[in-house]
């Protein structure tokens, strides 16, 4: 028949599963310090290694500000907080330059942005200019401030956070804004059992003072490329097809993924893979991130379902077979 | 599958409503008001789920709403099957399949639905504006059931793709319209167009009866002659004969005897034509007089009427050959002629009078008396109208003495009555006079208003003779046509009037079209299939080895499309069919798997389940996703998969 058989007959490559113990350890670290939200830390590393940044939308006091410092002491980077509020300006992110008298020049003075881990808190506080100031440099990678062009810090990650859109007092997000963020995750309130040894434990400052960094900035931006190579097979990209497809034809949702929420999704399900020590994508880890990828980006026609991102992926996970 | 759930989009709704509405509005005539109204509010429900966006109604509620229907159409019909129940239910469906559109396999379900009604209003009528508007049902319907099994919902870009499959599908379509075999008469036999219930000439004639048919344009028959077209004056085509009179109403007799073939030698010059018959509701067929043979399943009534065996209900073609020049009824039986002689008691003083007095001026000679009294006519100078006064009781006496005006019942009518007064058998014979050639396809057309009534008398050696008393008063009926016969102002049908040029030539090229259908494509039927095949040099083929032929024709057509799609089609990754297989090995454990599930997310749940293959399943489910999900797969690990699958008995 001459016909062409499915897989090629060379031998067997079967690929090492990655070890990876520096990530291990660093989750592990995370996990001691803010306890019983293993899959949000999870994902909120995943979105670091993807090299994409990460909003978090949740109410006060339940462990953002400490996530992102924990983050940032265990990957031995350098973290500023950014606390957004009303009258903010953009020079308050970005920097400014003030006249040195005895230099006679003007002199740039690096906002707080000029960090690796920016946590941007409250970001819906703020007015939309501030808000976009921090969002283009977010995407660009740079700053470009009287004519010069400043690139910022590699690797470089923002977690921002918001309050929930109800309260008083917010600016939302537009929805092209909110595309800029890889992943969207809420933490949530511990279980009680994680809760009481919250309470029962040591001072979380303390610890998080204690930490030492796992790996160094240069392994981690090795990382990112590494995370970058999980192989997605064909049949992989079909699923995430699939799934598009079938959000772009449903009439729950008000407009389908965008060609960017794929590659967002993709992204993010390499990063998890390798996370979980392998090589290649699996549909589980496609369907592990997609609450956090869409839950931004998808907006139920129904309006029940819009608060409950875990249930609408879920119903789109089983709407859609594998190919 | 998955394509089979995936949701059916607004824009095909509207497209599957559109398609709905197209097959359903042309029944909206034959099915009953209370269903058409509730379609409709179905429809317009439709409309409004798909224009807010609403949810469907819930399932018991359509599941109610379908019972229902059903039991209603049944009360209606007291029956579910049969042709308009059948339809009827079919609307009752399509109008509730609509209301529950949740995934592409319900959008096909609806197209399907909608085949079905086209189909179904070919039951109804089978004319041309219907197979217009069929056309453009199939192809919006075919159009949306491709937009459901198609990643491109684009509703013009489907429309086109329907149409070009459509067009491809076209030559198959004629190959077996001309190629399958023919049985006589519709399979069904049921469409019944309109046009069945236009009146006609009918059993009885009496004063007014033929005047209100020339109101009507409707078509009798259409006539293609085979030779040169005869004049007018020869073209009467025979109807009932009416030899029975009760002093107003001539009818036919009650029971007539039939010759299986034609009883009286022919003879004279002949002509050739074939007649294509439009329902009539009657036995009736009609000829050119005298008729020299029976068209297939007819007989001849002993008064020389050819009757078809069924009741006309269906437009038939048939050839004919006429004699003009034959009389019949030379030995007619003394029994025959007595009720060509009988008058009722009384009445028509004057008539009787005149016609003993020819009696007694002429004898027996029935020549001499008819000639005596067609001069009698043409004396009294008889007035043809179509707006005759109205008659008293002895209506033969007032309209030859008094009146003097009449159409041609009275004219026939009176004549009869004259010569059975003098002693002459005479009869009515009721049928149409003339036509109208239409110079587009060159058919001769006989409408309603060309219905004529003449008269037949016996004589001795002759047998009968057709005498037309109209033509003595008014030659103009029988040598052109009505409108130059009767006075001018009278209200004529459009299409007998002469004037308005242009628009009778419109009328006539539509007519042309309309014959052309009729002739070619309704009026396919065995003979003409037998007589186009044995012109192809394929011989006389009976109906079974045709339908084997085309069998194995239409089997090695599609085997090898079959072959030819299954060769490009998208091969399934084997490595996912032996995942099935291992899928279905499981499910009879109980354990089953989801179609959307991971297989380490289903692994995990299965060694779970059945703990004691926890490893082979684990080493399974890994093997699969590395040959699916791995780079660099190879046919080792699908080697490996597959024996351990087989292995694998949980």
């Amino acid at each position: 028949m001459g016909r062409k058989a499915y897989y090629p007959t060379k031998s067997a490559q079967i690929p090492d599963p990655m070890r990876l113990p520096e990530l291990d350890a660093v989750l592990a670290d995370i996990n001691r310090i803010i306890l019983g939200k293993e899959r949000p830390i999870r994902l909120s590393l995943a979105c670091l290694l993807a090299r994409g940044h990460l909003l978090i939308e949740d109410l006060p006091g339940v462990g953002k500000t400490t996530l992102a410092h924990v983050l940032a002491r265990v990957l031995g980077l350098d973290f500023q907080r950014i606390q957004f509020t009303s009258d903010m300006l953009p020079a308050d992110i970005l920097g400014v330059s003030i006249f040195d008298r005895g230099s006679g020049a003007f002199h740039f003075h690096p906002g707080p942005i000029f960090t690796q881990v920016v946590l941007a808190d409250e970001i819906n506080r703020a007015t939309p200019k501030a808000q976009s100031a921090l969002l283009e440099a977010m995407e660009e990678r740079q700053v470009t401030a009287e004519g010069k062009t400043r690139p910022l810090p590699e690797p470089f990650f923002v977690i921002a956070t918001q309050n929930p859109t109800h309260q008083i007092g917010t600016f939302p997000l537009p929805e092209s804004q909110l595309d800029r963020f890889l992943l969207k995750i809420e933490l949530g309130y511990p279980d009680p059992v994680a809760e009481r040894e919250l309470l029962a434990g040591a001072d979380r400052q303390r610890m998080v003072a204690e930490l030492t960094a796992r790996v160094s900035p240069q392994r981690l931006i090795e990382l990112q490329q590494a995370a970058r190579e999980v192989h997605a097979s064909p049949a992989l990209i079909d699923y995430v097809q699939a799934l598009a497809a079938h959000t772009r034809m449903a009439p729950r949702w008000q407009a389908g993924l965008s060609p960017r929420a794929c590659l967002a999704l993709l992204a993010v399900a390499r990063a998890w893979a390798m996370l979980d020590g392998r090589k290649h994508v699996l549909p589980e880890d496609v369907q592990a991130v997609l609450p956090g990828v869409i839950a931004h980006r998808l907006r139920p026609v129904d309006d029940v379902a819009r608060n409950d991102p875990e249930a609408v992926a879920a119903a789109l996970i089983e709407a859609v077979a594998l190919p | 599958m998955a394509r089979a759930n995936r949701p059916v989009s607004r824009r095909q709704a509207w497209w599957l409503l559109a398609g709905a509405l197209a097959a359903f509005l042309p029944l909206t005539q034959q099915i009953p008001p209370w269903l058409a109204f509730a379609a409709g509010a179905a429809f317009a429900w439709r409309a409004a789920l798909t224009w807010r966006q609403w949810h469907l109604p819930p399932k018991w509620l359509l599941v109610l709403l379908v019972i229902a229907g059903t039991v209603a159409v049944f009360l209606q019909y007291r029956s579910i099957i049969g042709r308009t129940p059948g339809i009827a239910l079919l609307v009752v469906f399509l109008a509730l399949k609509l209301l529950e559109l949740r995934a592409a396999r319900d959008a096909i379900v609806t197209a399907l639905l909608c085949y079905f009604l086209v189909l179904g209003q070919f039951l109804f009528t089978q004319t041309i504006p219907t197979a217009l508007l069929s056309c453009v049902t199939v192809l919006i319907t075919t159009a949306t059931m491709l937009a459901a099994s198609d990643d491109r919902p684009e509703p013009l870009l489907q429309l086109r793709r329907a149409a070009l499959m459509l067009a491809q599908a076209m030559p198959f379509m004629l190959l077996l319209f001309v190629l399958f075999p023919r049985v006589q008469g519709p399979l069904w036999g049921l469409p019944q167009d309109r046009h069945t219930a236009t009146s006609g000439i009918s059993e009885t004639m009496s004063p007014g009866s033929i005047a209100q048919l020339s109101q009507s344009d409707a078509i009798a028959f259409r006539v293609e002659f085979k030779g040169e077209l005869p004049p007018q004056s020869r073209l009467y085509w025979r109807g009932p004969v009416m030899p029975a009179f009760d002093g107003r109403t001539w009818s036919i007799r009650q029971t007539l005897g039939a010759y299986p073939e034609i009883p009286y030698p022919v003879s004279g010059p002949s002509i050739d034509y074939d007649l294509t018959l439009e329902p009539n509701g009657k036995f009736w067929l009609f000829a050119l007089e005298m008729p020299g043979n029976l068209p297939p399943d007819s007989a001849l009534t002993s008064d020389y009427q050819p009757i078809s065996r069924q009741i006309v209900r269906n437009r038939m073609r048939y050839t004919q050959r006429a004699y003009p020049e034959t009389n019949a009824g030379i030995n007619d039986t003394r029994a025959a002629l007595n009720e060509a002689l009988a008058l009722p008691s009384g009445g028509n003083p004057r008539t009787r009078a005149l016609g003993a007095e020819w009696r007694n001026r002429h004898g027996d000679d029935g020549t001499a008396i008819l000639a005596t009294a067609q001069e009698f006519f043409s004396r009294q100078l008889l007035i043809y109208t179509l707006n005759p006064p109205l008659l008293g009781p002895d209506l033969v006496d007032e309209f030859l003495f008094d009146t003097k005006r009449g159409f041609c019942e009275h004219f026939a009518a009176a004549f009869v009555y004259a010569l059975r007064s003098a002693g002459v058998p005479a009869r009515v014979v009721a049928g149409y006079q003339g036509g109208e050639v239409n110079p587009v396809d060159g058919y001769l057309v006989v409408r309603q208003y060309d219905a004529h009534a003449w008269t037949e008398a016996w004589i001795a050696g002759r047998g009968w003779v057709r005498v037309d008393p109209t033509a003595i008063s008014a030659p103009s009926r029988i040598n052109t046509n009505l409108a130059a016969a009767v006075p001018a102002g009278e209200d004529l049908p459009f299409l007998a009037r002469t004037d308005l040029t242009w628009i009778r030539e419109l009328r006539y090229r539509l007519d042309a079209v309309t014959n052309g259908w009729n002739q070619w494509v309704l009026g396919y039927n065995p003979q003409k299939q037998r007589d186009l095949l044995a012109g192809l040099g394929l011989g006389e083929p009976d109906w079974r080895s045709m339908t084997a032929a085309l069998a194995v024709l239409c089997g090695v057509v599609l085997l090898g499309l079959t072959a030819w799609v299954l060769r490009n089609r998208r091969r399934v990754d084997p490595a996912f069919a032996a995942w099935r297989r291992f899928a279905a090995r499981l499910a009879s454990r109980n354990v089953v798997w989801r179609d959307w599930e991971g297989p380490l997310a289903f692994a995990d749940r299965a060694a779970r389940s059945i703990p004691a293959h926890a490893d082979t399943i684990r080493e399974i489910a890994d093997l699969y996703a590395r040959l699916r999900y791995a780079p660099a797969p190879c046919a080792d690990d699908l080697e490996r998969l597959r024996r351990r699958i087989a292995g694998f008995h949980p």
